[in-house]
Order: structure tokens, then C-alpha cells, then sequence
């Protein structure tokens, strides 16, 4: 339990008990996330990122449930928590923001009122007190005259206002830990880079950790310290973030570095070829190998394990020091 | 993109407008207070086996423009000229078989492959559907075409008797492509064609595309919010602002010298994968605003961090800064 950790993610499993089988969503993850540095968790679809964060806030939704594992925060395990002790760390010290504002933010209830339940859940606070925490708030994360908007409902905003809200939301509270998933995702790159502005700031004056979940391979370099390859409910690879793209040993991370066009230079696309696989039925060992241009006959048979390469870089693959 | 070169060009769009009306409420008293400028006086031209990219944020227009000049949505005022053929007058004549003639040269390929392909229609039908529709085939020869497309896009023969749902994102789009392909069209209009698409997938799609305007020597309208994406794969760049085309230039010109205020700010804005790059970045305030009001003078200026006073006041006009770099700005 080393104190520069504010997070540890040790093994954890979340599967999903389908009518048509069991979808291993997060199949054995692990990571730690460092004080006040930003993590990148990068995937494609299936890839466990989102259901990486529901599992260690607890919030999975059924059929899915955490069957193994252990994470800690700040030293403490939060998986054997009952729930009621659980509910002071979500909101509170651990926040969250979502892909959707307009799914996350309830349509019925004015901005005051979302937000003021958030508060009220854990601090005992007169109506004008979170009032005015709500409008400070609000202000910090630009929105104009906030004490009128305050009485606004969600579909009086924009969505790129709507996604500030749920940030002033997530940080009402000054949580340690911040996670955020895809939060740009619905926004046009205008609005993405106020918003990816806008969390830099607060994260560093509100003295921050963050997990960003994103599939963007260019966010993830503009914002983490150090990066979390999942593919099919599996770690590929870890590793700060400069190495990541200078010297990736995972086949799969040069690969997704190799198919996403880039602005500033005209490439060759390389694609990879076929889909991401089905998570009910996987391929035998490691899960990449039917679109690995290095797969051999032993990723066919073993699946591989995350091994430190160097110190801070892990790789799970047959193949790495081909690729060094 | 100036008026005077008139029938050069295998398309050619000359202040194409497309207002949808804005209603009161209530139901008997319904009246017209205002109109949506979705499209404001674009123009533009595509020469045969180019791309050009028509880029833009949400709300700018570029979906309506490429549905405008397909004339899925009736343009409100403008001309679209195909192979020299003005096409609103030839799909108004009673001529079916030119208007078939013009359908025909002229397919589309949707943003969404989950809501474009009918989940009751097999790969087969799906892909023979316009070659029925179109008439002149043979059963034998539709036979061979669906599987020869099949082959093209990179799907097995043993998917055509398969339904959309057995397939995934990726594979559908490969099976919307095929469908665009069938009656050998001379230009594509691509709207957002890999968006929804997961990462890796996309470059399969995009060297898909390449490929087949190569072999086909087609034509393809490029539209799309990604710029990394329009930079790999089109010629030429037009870039849209609530409606009106504020910049266009030969793609090299536009990414490496972008003159346009907004196109500055919009490529900026965009993360480019490797973290040791420095650049500056503009970030533009507030929000695209409304096109039922759009603002006075340049649309722009409320989110410029340049506008002048003239910004308010008067419409900049496009024009041309450079050999074939066309810049609506007052200050360049």
C-alpha cells in the first residue's frame, strides 16, 4: 500500500450473466493511479474502460457483477464495503462525469435542485449555504450569470453547457478523485477543447487525480501522465505516456497508433484488420492474436502475462522484445 | 469555387440555400415566424476522381448541403449542375429516364450503418435493390454484380444471405458502400462515413473508400466533422460556418496555411496523438450560435477573437486571397 498511490486497482474481474453467456467486461485489471497525475484509460468498444470505472465506484448495472478483485483507495478497500459506507465515497470523495449530459443530468428537476441533492447526501448545509456553493460553481466552470441559470432546467442549455454542469456536479464536493469518462465524446472540437480546458484547470487548482476513459488516442496524449491500454477486458500495456507513443511494445498499441490519421502530417492509414471480438466467446490466448501481425503459434495457445519490461512499463505480450 | 469556370466540373453548385420555416405554436393559427438557415448561399465544385471534404461542427450545414445537392431535401434557391445538367429541372421534368439517368451517377453513403440498411432485407437484397430499381439487369447479371460488389468492398459470398443485424459496424458500412457502388455512380457523397465506427475500424473503411475512387475513378463529396481524417484522404477542403463556406483551399494549403479565423481556431482545437508536440491553441468562447437569427455582418465575429466593427456590419464575401484559396474574412 504505497502512500503516492491514491488508487489501486488489483485484478479485478466484472462479468456480465447474459441469457447468452457470461461477457467477461473486465477480466483481471490492474492499474494504480499516482497523486494528482491524469491516467488515460484507452479502448475501443468492449474494451472494459467504462465498466473498469462503474466496478470501483460499485455502480455496475445488473446482469454485471465484480467477482474478483481488490481496490484500494487511499489504503482503504472499497470492494468489501458495505453499501451504506460506499455511499460517502461516491460524490464525495470520488466524483464522476459521463459520456451523455443529456442522460446524466435529469430532465425534471431544475440545475439547483440535481445539484443540491448532491450536496445534501453528505454535508449537513443550510439551503442558502449550498446555494451559494452551487453558484460558485457553476461560475468556476463558465457558466454565464449563474445565479439566474441556476433555476434553469437541463434542456435550457446547450450540450456543451450541459457537460459543465455535470463537471460542477462531479467537483461539487472537492472529491480526491475524478473520473471521467469520455467526456467529450458529443462535443464538436471547438466545445471538446473548452471542455478538456476547462478540466485541466480545475483538476490542477483543486489538486486533482483524474482517470480520463477515452478512445481518442490524441486527448490521451494532451492530458495523462500515464496511460492504460485495455483490449477486451484486458491490460495490454502501461506506461507513461511519452513512452507509450514513442516506444509502444505492445503489437496492439503501435497498431492503434498506426490506424488513427493525424492532422498534422499526412500518413499512410495502416488499419487492423478485422473487428473487436465478441466477449462471450473470445479467441483462445491472447485475445488480439487473430488481428496481430506478430502472432504465432503460442498466442494462439497462451495468454500472455503483464510483465514490468522496465521499471513503470508493463506489456502483456509473447512478442515484445521483437518489437523493442 | 468562382462562378466563371462554369462547366468544367463533373458537380458544380452554385448558391445552393436550403431554409427550413419555423412555426408558432398551436395548431389552427400556425404561422411562419422565422427560418432555419441551414444552407446559405454554398457554392462549390467537384472534378471528376477528386475528393473534396466538407468540414464543419454540428449545426453548420454540411449534411444539409450534401442531401441539397442530391436534392433529398429540395433546395429553397440555388443551381446544382451535374455533368453540365442542371439537376433540379431535370428531376422536375416528366423525363424518367434521365431523371433515373441523374439518380443513378449521383449516391449517397450514410453516417449511421445501424438506420441505413432495412434489418429485414438480406446483404443480397439490400445490395440488388438498386439495380432492380434501375431496370436493365438481367437476373443472372444482378447475380453476378451483387457478389463482384460483395467481393470489392471485402465481404464473402456467404454474407449475402446474411441480415444487418449479423454484422457489425464496420461490416455494415462495407455493405452501405456496396449498395452506393451498385449502379456504378460517378460521384459519392460520404456523410461522416466512419464516425460511428470504432477506432481501428475506421482506416479499413477510409483505405476502402481510397481504394475504390481509385479503381472506379470516382468522384467523392467528403463530408465530416474529423479533420485528421479529411486530411489523409481529400483534395480539396471547404469548411463550413452556420451555413456558409468560410474557407476552401487545396488540402495541403488549407492545413498547412489556414487564413480563416475559424479554421484556425478548428484545427487547433483538434488533439493530435503525440505528446511531446507544443502548439498553441485558440479556444474559441461560447457556443455556435442559432441559425434561425444568425448575426449580422460575419457570421462569425461573435466567437472571433479578431472581429472588427466591420465584422458586424458587413458580409464578407469569398474571395479568392490566393491562387485558389477562397477566404470569407474582412481581415485577411
Amino acid at each position: 500500500m504505497s502512500d503516492s498511490y491514491i488508487l489501486e486497482v488489483k485484478n479485478l474481474q466484472t462479468y456480465f450473466f447474459t441469457e447468452a453467456g457470461i461477457v467477461k467486461a473486465v477480466d483481471d485489471i490492474s492499474f494504480n493511479v499516482e497523486r494528482g497525475s491524469t491516467v488515460g484509460l484507452v479502448g475501443e468498444t468492449g474494451s472494459g474502460k467504462s465498466v473498469t470505472a462503474y466496478s470501483i465506484l460499485r455502480i455496475v448495472p445488473r446482469p454485471g457483477k465484480i467477482v474478483n478483485g481488490k481496490v484500494f483507495f487511499n489504503g482503504e478497500e472499497l470492494l468489501s464495503k458495505t453499501e451504506e459506507e460506499m455511499r460517502k465515497y461516491r460524490g464525495k470523495k470520488i466524483g464522476m462525469i459521463f459520456q451523455d449530459p443529456n442522460s446524466s443530468l435529469n430532465p425534471l428537476f431544475s440545475i439547483e435542485e440535481q445539484l443540491t441533492d448532491t450536496i445534501v447526501a453528505h454535508e449537513r448545509i443550510s439551503k442558502q449555504e449550498a446555494r451559494n456553493k452551487i453558484i460558485e460553481m457553476l461560475a468556476k466552470v463558465g457558466i454565464p450569470e449563474p445565479s439566474t441559470r441556476i433555476k434553469w432546467y437541463p434542456h435550457q442549455f446547450s450540450i456543451g453547457m450541459k457537460q459543465r454542469i455535470a463537471i460542477a456536479r462531479a467537483l461539487l464536493l472537492n472529491p480526491e478523485l475524478l473520473f471521467a469518462d469520455e467526456p467529450t465524446t458529443n462535443l464538436d472540437v471547438t466545445i471538446q477543447a473548452q471542455v478538456l480546458d476547462l478540466l485541466r484547470t480545475l483538476k490542477n487548482e483543486m489538486k486533482m487525480s483524474m482517470v480520463l476513459i477515452t478512445h481518442d488516442m490524441g486527448i490521451i496524449a494532451e492530458m495523462t501522465n500515464n496511460v492504460v491500454v485495455l483490449y477486451a477486458g484486458k491490460v495490454f500495456e502501461v506506461a507513461d505516456t511519452k513512452t507509450i507513443f514513442k516506444k509502444p511494445l505492445n503489437p496492439y498499441t503501435e497498431a492503434l497508433l498506426a490506424t488513427v490519421p493525424r492532422l498534422d502530417i499526412k500518413k499512410k492509414l495502416e488499419p487492423i484488420p478485422g473487428n473487436v471480438p465478441n466477449l462471450i466467446e473470445l479467441p483462445s490466448g491472447c485475445r488480439f492474436h487473430p488481428r496481430c501481425k506478430y502472432a504465432t503459434q503460442i498466442c494462439k495457445e497462451q495468454e500472455p502475462p503483464l510483465e514490468e519490461v522496465e521499471p513503470g512499463h508493463f506489456v502483456a505480450c509473447h512478442h515484445w522484445r521483437e518489437l523493442e | 469555387m468562382n462562378g466563371q469556370e462554369n462547366g468544367n466540373h463533373l458537380l458544380e453548385v452554385y448558391n445552393l440555400v436550403k431554409y427550413y420555416p419555423v412555426y408558432s405554436r398551436g395548431i389552427i393559427l400556425r404561422r411562419v415566424v422565422g427560418y432555419v438557415h441551414a444552407v446559405d448561399k454554398v457554392t462549390l465544385y467537384i472534378d471528376e476522381g477528386k475528393t473534396l471534404g466538407l468540414v464543419g461542427e454540428s449545426g453548420s450545414g454540411k449534411t444539409t448541403t450534401g442531401k441539397a445537392i442530391l436534392h433529398l431535401e429540395w433546395p429553397t434557391a440555388g443551381q446544382v449542375f451535374f455533368e453540365g445538367a442542371n439537376v433540379s429541372e431535370v428531376l422536375k421534368s416528366k423525363d424518367k429516364k434521365q431523371i433515373l439517368k441523374i439518380r443513378k451517377s449521383m449516391q449517397m453513403i450514410f453516417q449511421n450503418p445501424y438506420g441505413s440498411l432495412d434489418p429485414r432485407m438480406t446483404v443480397f437484397d439490400i445490395i440488388a435493390e438498386p439495380l432492380k430499381l434501375h431496370g436493365h439487369y438481367s437476373k443472372e447479371e444482378i447475380n453476378e454484380r451483387v457478389y463482384k460488389l460483395l467481393e470489392m468492398v471485402g465481404l464473402e459470398a456467404y454474407h449475402a444471405e446474411r441480415y444487418p443485424h449479423e454484422f457489425s459496424g464496420g461490416q455494415r458500412q462495407r455493405i452501405g458502400i456496396a449498395r452506393a457502388l451498385a449502379v456504378e455512380p460517378k460521384i459519392i457523397i460520404a456523410d461522416e462515413p466512419v464516425s460511428s465506427l470504432d477506432v481501428s475500424v475506421r482506416a479499413q473503411i477510409l483505405n476502402l473508400l481510397m481504394n475504390l475512387q481509385k479503381e472506379n475513378k470516382l468522384s467523392l463529396l467528403y463530408i465530416s466533422h474529423d479533420l485528421s481524417s479529411v486530411r489523409q484522404i481529400c483534395d480539396h477542403v471547404a469548411v463550413m460556418y452556420l451555413g456558409k463556406i468560410v474557407e476552401t483551399a487545396n488540402v495541403e494549403d488549407l492545413f498547412s496555411k489556414p487564413l480563416h479565423p475559424y479554421t484556425q481556431a478548428l484545427l487547433s482545437a483538434v488533439p493530435i496523438p503525440d505528446p511531446e508536440l507544443k502548439r498553441r491553441r485558440i479556444i474559441l468562447h461560447g457556443e455556435v450560435p442559432s441559425a434561425i437569427n444568425p448575426p449580422p455582418g460575419c457570421r462569425f465575429h461573435t466567437r472571433c477573437p479578431y472581429a472588427k466593427e466591420v465584422c458586424k456590419n458587413k458580409e464578407p464575401e469569398l474571395r479568392e486571397v490566393e491562387k485558389n484559396h477562397f477566404v470569407a474574412c474582412h481581415l485577411v
